[in-house]
């Protein structure tokens, strides 16, 4: 029986693909802008490119409230612990976007004092070229994230690290004391 | 608040080299040249701070717009007037005279050996972060300087990147199927 | 009579609301402790010294500020960079000098013309070249425009910082004008690598007059509208008059430059005192106010727009005819159709853009007028294809230090509203 046969003014779908669906909707960034990028990255959250219509305008300050990491431009030698610190405090699930040639590569500085790539630091799921990418651009990469999410591992990376990936032990956590 | 329609200024009539002669006169040993229109004073490194404060207090210069070093090492060419003894580096200073309208540059020679010459900051406090950028990047040390420590480069980095016998640390660029090299 | 109580006298006598509330918290912390209550006191005068960022939303890019806080009292600021450091300067020694300009755009990136135009008037001084009169009001069209981008840009951070949340997207919105604008002339909406040594990289393509007067028209009915919101509103008025306060002597003496020295009643533009490309032609006034505060910064960075305008239209009415580079064999590139046709000037340019061309032994330092300040670079050539130092004097690396005296008698909740006033761009403070 097809649902357009129901009477009934509900629909079913597989847990799995809700869960996807509440988690590519409303993706919160991180504000992780660095360097030229940022602008771009600003200017997909403004009027214009509006990011808003997929849920992500929100950029979250505090790591913990948030699920992406745009890592919007170039990362220095005294950047790079600081950006693995703020990756360390996000809570699974969290995805992280290297967005523009810097951030993916090194870019044009292909010196001592760039990361070659955020990738040294960071596990990267997309990686947005482009010096900098136009918002067009990276509104492709975040929808390219949208759809990794939508076909992807539920528990990818929570498997992989005890402590979900937020860097709590949850062991030192005292246990509630009996009154 | 004001707008106000000014009238484009020209630089003071006074011969171009007045203030070098100025110098000159006063820091004995130090050589005036011409740069592209620009005055350039050669001073000895030690009298840097009392060539500031000279500029400062009698040649009304307001501000010390910019310090920073250069490293000759592997120059081959070098433009250098005569009288100037060439060392591996060189302290370089730019004052601007807002009054006047017209700038200067200082120039020190600085043995590789003992990189070292006094620090502005006693007279123009504006000197503090570009001293420590030379000293972060060239290891230029400014004697006297209230806060002598890296700028840019982190905490505990162990030599000056902008030194030409430090490379660029260039990773090698990878190609697709290529072993990779990190 | 504190610092803090002055203000609040003065804030009182300009509105009626809010000032008094602040006043009475702090006298009834004295009631408490008279009356034996339990507010703890600072017997030892006990501060506490808080870090914020450089991963933060309002610090204008990955700047540290380490404050010492005595209570909501800020004793001292101390900013920490060096987080973007990307090595700029070491990439320009191996570097060309046609290359050199895509490196330098991106350090005050949000003004790229800039940076390349400081670039390439270094090098054209080493190189004694005189650029042509096409090129020049190019060039000065270009910059002014970029100075509107990055006023609008500084509108809209500054909005969003003090708590004029919609203020980020208004300025965006008119950024987004001007930047269609510079992709519709230059190919990229930033880091455009335009300004080149010679002259522009192209030609204004055709119909850019129209495009240009539009984005004008637009810009301008943009900044009435953020005039209309902030600058009599009684919120931002208390949010930004008489904070953050710096003197002429104490900017002079730090080598500050730019909106927050001609803050201070100090009328300096390099523009202006010591004009380049075609500045002396062009009827402009340069905008100063009298009081050094947050407020003053605003204003003067609005009604630069104004004039940047004013400045962008006569280039549209007068843009003389030519040519748009140097004709110089030594750094001009032939023609692109020429290079299907003459094996001379496939050779030509193929030296050109893999060698690139040489510059004559010496040194030189040349300043403009950015929008954050006196930019400057100061070049030391050899002889050979590329420079042996490329200093870049960025504006923002000494207006930094004016946070010190911004800062020092403030409270912690205005720090943001002085840093996002200085307008930093860590890309320029950090190279």
């Amino acid at each position: 029986m097809g649902l357009d046969q129901v009477p009934h003014n509900f629909l079913t779908a597989r847990l799995e693909d809700l869960v996807r669906w509440g988690r590519r909707n409303s993706v919160f960034p991180a504000t992780f802008g660095l360097a030229c990028c940022a602008l771009e990255m600003m200017a997909t959250g403004a009027a214009h490119y509006d990011l808003a219509r997929f849920g992500m305008e929100v950029f979250r300050a505090s790591p913990r409230q948030a699920d992406l990491m745009i890592v919007a431009g170039r990362v220095s030698q005294k950047m790079a612990p600081v950006l693995r610190q703020v990756y360390d405090q996000m809570v699974e699930p969290k995805w992280v976007i290297s967005m523009g040639v810097c951030a993916s590569s090194g870019g044009m500085f292909n010196n001592y004092a760039i990361v070659q790539g955020v990738d040294q630091i960071v596990p990267v799921d997309v990686y947005v070229p482009g010096c900098p990418p136009g918002p067009e651009t990276l509104l492709h990469g975040i929808l390219t994230l949208h759809d990794q999410i939508r076909t992807g591992e539920l528990m990818r990376r929570r498997a992989a690290s005890p402590t979900g990936g937020a860097a709590i032990d949850l062991g030192a956590v005292p246990a509630p004391a009996a009154s | 608040m004001t707008t106000v329609d000014d009238a484009p200024r020209e630089a003071d009539h006074e011969p171009s080299d007045e203030v070098a002669a100025a110098v000159c006169a006063r820091f004995p040993g130090s050589i005036a040249a011409e740069s592209h229109g620009q005055v350039v004073v050669h001073v000895d490194r030690a009298a840097l701070a009392d060539v500031a404060r000279f500029l400062r207090d009698e040649e009304r210069f307001t501000t010390c717009v910019d310090i920073t070093a250069v490293d000759h090492l592997r120059t081959a060419a070098r433009v250098l007037p005569d009288g100037v003894t060439a060392e591996r580096y060189e302290v370089v200073a730019n004052f601007l005279a807002h009054a006047r309208n017209r700038r200067v540059r200082i120039i020190a020679q600085v043995p590789a050996a003992d990189p070292v010459v006094p620090t502005l900051t006693g007279v123009y406090p504006g000197t503090g972060f570009p001293e420590r950028e030379t000293y972060d990047l060239l290891g230029i040390t400014f004697e006297g300087h209230p806060d002598p420590t890296r700028i840019l480069m982190p905490d505990d980095w162990i030599g000056h990147p902008l030194r030409k016998d430090t490379g660029a640390a260039r990773v090698p660029v990878t190609f697709k199927g290529s072993p990779d090299p990190r | 009579m504190t610092t803090a109580e002055h203000d609040l006298d003065r804030l009182e006598a300009q509105t009626d609301e809010g000032a008094q509330e602040l006043r009475t918290r702090s006298r009834s912390r004295e009631v408490v402790l008279a009356g034996g209550g339990m507010w703890p006191e600072d017997e030892l005068g006990d501060t506490m010294i808080i870090n914020m960022g450089p991963q933060h939303p309002s610090t204008h890019g990955v700047l540290r500020l380490m404050m010492e806080l005595d209570g909501e009292d800020v004793v001292r600021i101390k900013p920490v960079v060096g987080y973007l450091h990307t090595g700029m300067e070491k990439t320009a020694e191996e570097l060309t000098y046609v290359q050199g300009t895509t490196n330098v755009s991106r350090m005050d990136y949000a003004s790229n013309f800039a940076n390349e135009l400081v670039f390439s008037m270094a090098v054209e001084r080493l190189l004694d070249v005189e650029v042509p009169p096409r090129a020049q009001w190019i060039r000065m069209m270009m910059c002014e425009l970029s100075r509107m981008a990055s006023h609008l840009l500084f509108q809209a951070t500054n909005g969003m910082d003090i708590g004029a949340v919609s203020m980020m997207l208004y300025g965006w919105r008119e950024r987004e004008e001007v930047l269609r604008l510079f992709e519709f002339i230059t190919g990229l909406r930033m880091n455009c690598n335009y300004i080149r040594p010679g002259g522009v990289a192209a030609d204004l393509p055709d119909g850019w007059q129209e495009r240009v007067l539009e984005v004008c028209d637009t810009v301008e009915a943009g900044i009435a509208e953020y005039d209309a919101l902030l600058t009599e509103n009684p919120i931002w008025r208390e949010r930004t008059i008489g904070i953050g306060r710096i003197t002429t002597e104490e900017c002079l003496e730090r080598s500050i430059s730019g909106p927050i020295l001609r803050s201070t009643g100090f009328a300096w533009d390099l523009r202006k005192a010591q004009p380049y490309l075609a500045y002396d032609q062009v009827d402009f006034d340069v905008v100063y106010t009298e009081n050094g505060d947050v407020f003053d910064r605003y204003r003067i960075r609005l009604h630069e727009i104004r004039e940047s305008m004013r400045i962008v239209r006569q280039c549209v009415e007068r843009m003389p005819a030519g040519d748009y580079r140097v004709q110089d064999k030594k750094v001009t590139p032939p023609p692109r159709a020429r290079i299907d046709e003459s094996m001379e000037a496939l050779i030509h340019h193929f030296k050109l853009f893999t060698e690139g061309f040489k510059v004559p032994a010496g040194e030189t330092y040349v300043a403009v007028e950015s929008p954050r300040g006196e930019l400057g670079c100061y070049m030391v050539s050899d002889g050979s294809g590329k420079p042996v130092r490329m200093h870049i004097r960025g504006p923002s690396f000494y207006n930094l230090q004016a946070i010190e005296p911004m800062g020092g008698a403030s409270l912690v909740a205005d720090a943001v509203a002085i840093v996002s006033s200085i307008d930093p761009i860590m890309g320029e403070v950090d190279r």
